[in-house]
């Protein structure tokens, strides 16, 4: 007869137990990135809402930018970092395949013996990472798992590409997620359309590029208006969808926090939701840019720290790019 | 041209963009006359899509050069 296998046991609920976030020491403003782009502060602002924004230094790496945020994030947690069984690293700028940027900040906070991958989900890595943070909390794969979303966009991006140049930018935020007894991180609504790769993608690839060259290293390019339409759209279904999973309206939220694309998608979004004018939302994209990855946690400790929004608030959290993939759920705020 | 049409995307491009409906126009181009942005290009079409079921691809849009050339191809598209 075959010996039966024990299975884990989780606990009943997880919660988001901290944040905390690296904004780069370099403010570059419009005016700035206008230097190499044929553009205006103007066009820039009415187009993104961007004012300005950060980039890391040459020599501040990926995973430098990662720890920055994540030993702020350990230490709000009230946990050892050797407590901590498994580094989830939202990034798609890691230059190496492998190993991952997880296993080597893992490392770097101390987090001995902690299991730890990287997530390639783009702008919706760090949603994806909470959902997959709570399954492994509720599973019993992990009783601390660690997430952190971080992008060093500037290594990726062509200064000179009108189009995309003004958005992005560098950062990282993160989070502790631990049990809890009580509800604190609702279900994920998410998914992945992979008949929309070419909306956001690199102009070719590494071995390509080894193999035949080119005039450039590969860098991002993005089909904005396929984007808007799709982020504008689409989105706005799920943001209602994760809200109704987590049996809640949007008069319950103390908080919108979505991936920091563009203010215009923000706006647009605000008004299909018909979010009450009393919901605070996160705008963080003005003085930051779009950091991809980290742009919810960023704008989740600004909000938290600034006390825009209360400790203990729900908020609807939406992560949504290249892919075209997405994540969104509604959390309970550290 | 339909003017139930034109009058219908007036008010859409009103509301996107805040242009006054009276300056929407079928000579009117959106981007040059009327100071519409591509971002509020696609927020019109999505507008116009929901109002008169009808669907108009990214690739389209680039063709809706004035009011006249939206409102003909909704024409078309709902016949």
């Amino acid at each position: 007869m075959t010996a039966t296998i024990s299975s884990p046991a989780g606990a009943p609920h997880a919660r988001i137990m901290s944040v905390g976030s690296y904004r780069p020491e370099r403010v570059v403003t419009n005016a700035e990135v206008c230097e190499l782009i044929d553009s205006t502060d103007e066009w820039i602002r009415e187009r993104s809402g961007i004012v300005e924004r950060r980039y890391a230094a040459p020599d501040e790496t990926v995973v430098d930018i990662a720890q920055a945020a994540a030993e702020k994030a350990i230490a709000a947690s009230g946990i050892r970092a050797d407590q901590i069984g498994f580094v989830l690293v939202a990034t798609v700028t890691h230059p190496y395949p492998t190993p991952s940027a997880a296993a080597e900040l893992a490392y770097r906070v101390g987090a001995i013996d902690a299991a730890a991958t990287d997530i390639s989900s783009a702008c919706a890595g760090f949603c994806y990472g909470v959902a997959m943070a709570q399954d492994m909390v509720r599973g019993g794969s992990a009783e601390y798992v660690l997430v952190v979303g971080v992008e060093k966009l500037t290594d990726w991006v062509d200064p000179t590409d009108r189009s995309t140049a003004f958005i992005f930018a560098d950062g990282a935020g993160a989070v502790v997620i631990g049990p809890s007894d009580t509800p604190a991180i609702g279900p994920v609504v998410w998914g992945a359309d992979g008949e929309q790769l070419d909306a956001i993608t690199m102009t070719q690839s590494l071995t390509d590029y080894r193999d035949n060259g080119g005039p450039r290293f590969p860098t991002l390019a993005m089909k904005g208006q396929q984007v808007f339409r799709w982020a504008v759209s689409k989105m706005t279904v799920v943001a209602k969808e994760a809200l109704a999973k987590a049996d809640i309206s949007a008069d319950d939220l103390a908080a919108f926090i979505p991936h920091q694309a563009n203010m215009r998608i923000t706006d647009a979004m605000v008004r299909s939701l018909s979010l009450p004018a009393h919901v605070p939302v996160a705008r963080d994209i003005e003085t930051t840019g779009n950091t991809s990855a980290a742009s919810i946690p960023i704008a989740m400790d600004r909000m938290l720290s600034s006390g825009e929004v209360p400790h203990g608030g729900l908020a609807l959290t939406i992560g949504f790019g290249a892919g075209l993939a997405y994540a969104a759920q509604v959390v309970v705020l550290p | 041209m339909s003017q139930e049409i034109l009058d219908g995307l007036a008010v859409i491009v009103n509301e996107v963009a805040g242009v006054p409906v009276e300056d929407v126009q079928p000579d009117k181009a959106f981007i040059d006359d009327l100071d519409i942005d591509s971002l509020s290009m696609v927020e019109v079409v999505m507008a116009a899509e929901d109002k008169w079921g009808v669907k108009i691809p990214d690739s389209e849009v680039k063709n809706l050069r004035t009011v006249g050339d939206a409102v003909a191809y909704i024409q078309t598209a709902t016949a």
